[in-house]
């Protein structure tokens, strides 16, 4: 569905994106996950055909990203970081215009924007003017706009960036639905943590605009971090025979393992070792992104504005 | 070429949708033109001041609305729903082009209201006339506005830009064009950058056609500048499109 080579953009001495190989099958769910600032955003804008790569390749739904925008275009949904309704609009008109955009006729285009009005329980605010509808309802109906034409491939930018909790959820669940009934390919970029571990069976870590990892969220943490076993002895000579027999290292009463499966070496170890506490930790991908770049992803997320760094 | 003009028929009843659905928000703003009509036509000397002034201030209202035009986009590139039109398959020469074709529709209903106003004080209308003014009006306007969205889309992040070209250059306009005192009587220099201005000669044919007068030279001088501004309006404005992320 995807395939980059060396895909690269320069703005001015800036390299956003710097050789970037992706390839992306039908029906994943990929999230690019990274720092602000990283290059999800720039590579998601040239995959959109919204700017020109500086050198490398693109293809997107088979087609070349720069000659042959127009066929890429026709076959891609793009839910960018903004509001996509015009704010004077009302929602239903934007939906019809989304679709005739698309080329469908008007019937055509009124009865899949009713569709999806009922599917995003958008029917009480369809009437009324775009501005006057909270976060969450615009959200939405910038989903129902990316949707429009049933695209088989929808990219979505920071998707959840600005919703509270409950909304992020509601959002989620909309995509995960989509992905479900409809097969549809979903690239997303993201800075939430949670959200990547939880929704993309693959997650491409992205930093100074290069690719530094990319797997199962599972696979990532157990490949690059590990689960921490702790078990807890009565005493530190315990945990001191103990440490010699399992492996791992010794703190007063506490042994510490690491493992690429904590649970299983936790429950062979509780029989032969007959600690007095377990305690297995799991890592986060923020864990994976600590290892591999020795920053945090957290800090960032929250001490940078991600409209002002990746505009 | 009839799928680019299938699109800008999409984009063209996009722009129109919300003027239709409140056309309250477009009648307020045709007031402005009709406070220079109360409180500035009065002040002129003649008795046939409302049949000279009339005309001016059609092309005024229209100068001011297309001018501003570009203010939407503006709103638009920053909330993210020009973006996502950039993302669909829309032709992009289209996405201008109906967008400046929208122009003509405020531009005739502040014409036909500005009118209605006018005749029962004594302003006679000259129906022909003014319809072929009409026509040279919406080349002007569709120029005007084209050149909008190009300031508007090279302003992109930076809108005290665009409002500072707009406002710098909007008086200038309006009064090297003679709209509100005639030139004749002005020095040489300022007839010499009245001559420069476009809009200028759109004044004089409107003035000559809501007269009845269709068979003056000014009118094809008219149609010429009109047509210059709409042409040069699309064509750099389409560049500017096709640039545009």
């Amino acid at each position: 569905m995807i395939e980059t080579r060396e895909l690269t953009k320069h703005f001015k001495e800036v390299r956003a994106v710097d050789g970037v190989d992706l390839s992306v099958a039908r029906g994943e769910l990929v999230a690019l996950l990274g720092p602000n600032g990283a290059g999800k955003s720039t590579t998601l804008r040239m995959l959109t055909t919204l700017i020109p790569p500086t050198s490398g390749h693109a293809e997107v739904a088979g087609f070349d990203v720069v000659r042959q925008q127009r066929e890429v275009r026709l076959r891609i949904g793009y839910i960018g970081q903004g509001n996509g309704a015009g704010h004077s609009q009302r929602g239903r008109d934007e939906l019809i215009s989304q679709g005739r955009a698309y080329g469908m006729r008007v019937p055509a285009a009124r009865a899949r924007a009713d569709e999806l009005i009922a599917s995003l329980g958008l029917g009480e605010v369809a009437n009324r003017a775009v501005s006057t509808l909270s976060g969450g309802q615009r959200r939405r109906l910038d989903i129902a706009m990316g949707l429009i034409h049933a695209p088989e491939l929808l990219f979505l930018d920071e998707p959840s960036t600005g919703l509270d909790p409950q909304n992020r959820a509601n959002l989620q669940e909309h995509i995960v639905r989509l992905r479900a009934e409809h097969g549809t390919t979903i690239v997303l970029t993201t800075h939430y943590l949670e959200e990547a571990d939880s929704m993309a069976e693959r997650v491409v870590v992205i930093d100074h605009g290069r690719i530094i990892a990319d797997d199962t969220p599972q696979r990532l943490k157990a490949t690059h971090v590990g689960d921490r076993v702790i078990l807890g002895f009565a005493s530190a000579h315990e945990a001191g025979e103990a440490a010699r027999t399992a492996g791992g290292e010794q703190r007063g009463a506490e042994v510490r393992i690491t493992s690429d499966d904590g649970p299983r070496l936790a429950a062979r170890l509780a029989g032969s070792l007959a600690p007095v506490s377990i305690e297995v930790i799991r890592p986060t991908l923020d864990d994976v992104f600590l290892t591999l770049t020795g920053r945090s992803l957290r800090e960032d997320a929250t001490t940078l504005e991600p409209a002002l760094v990746e505009a | 070429m009839t799928s680019l003009v299938a699109d800008t028929r999409v984009v063209f009843s996009r722009e129109l949708r919300p003027v239709i659905r409140d056309p309250f928000s477009v009648i307020f703003s045709m007031v402005q033109p009709l406070f220079f009509l109360g409180l500035f036509a009065p002040l002129l000397p003649g008795d046939s001041s409302l049949q000279w002034f009339v005309p001016g201030i059609i092309v005024m209202s229209c100068l001011f609305g297309s001018s501003m035009t570009g203010s939407n986009l503006l709103f638009e590139m920053q909330t993210g729903s020009h973006e996502r039109m950039l993302v669909t398959p829309l032709r992009r020469p289209a996405l201008l082009i109906g967008r400046a074709l929208k122009e003509i529709v405020p531009m005739l209903a502040q014409a036909a209201l500005i009118v209605a106003v006018c005749v029962p004080f004594g302003f006679e209308l000259h129906l022909g006339g003014a319809l072929l003014g009409l026509v040279i009006l919406a080349g002007f306007c569709i120029g005007l506005g084209a050149l909008s969205y190009t300031l508007a889309l090279s302003s992109k992040n930076r809108d005290w830009m665009f409002w500072t070209v707009q406002q710098t250059l909007l008086f200038p306009l309006l009064l090297l064009a003679g709209v509100l005192l005639p030139i004749e009587n002005g020095p040489g220099w300022l007839q010499a950058l009245s001559k420069a201005n476009p809009m200028t000669y759109v004044v004089n044919a409107e003035r000559a056609l809501f007269n009845g007068d269709v068979w003056a030279r000014s009118t094809a001088e008219g149609l010429v500048a009109a047509a210059a501004v709409g042409l040069l309006g699309l064509v750099v404005g389409v560049r500017a499109m096709k640039r545009s992320d």
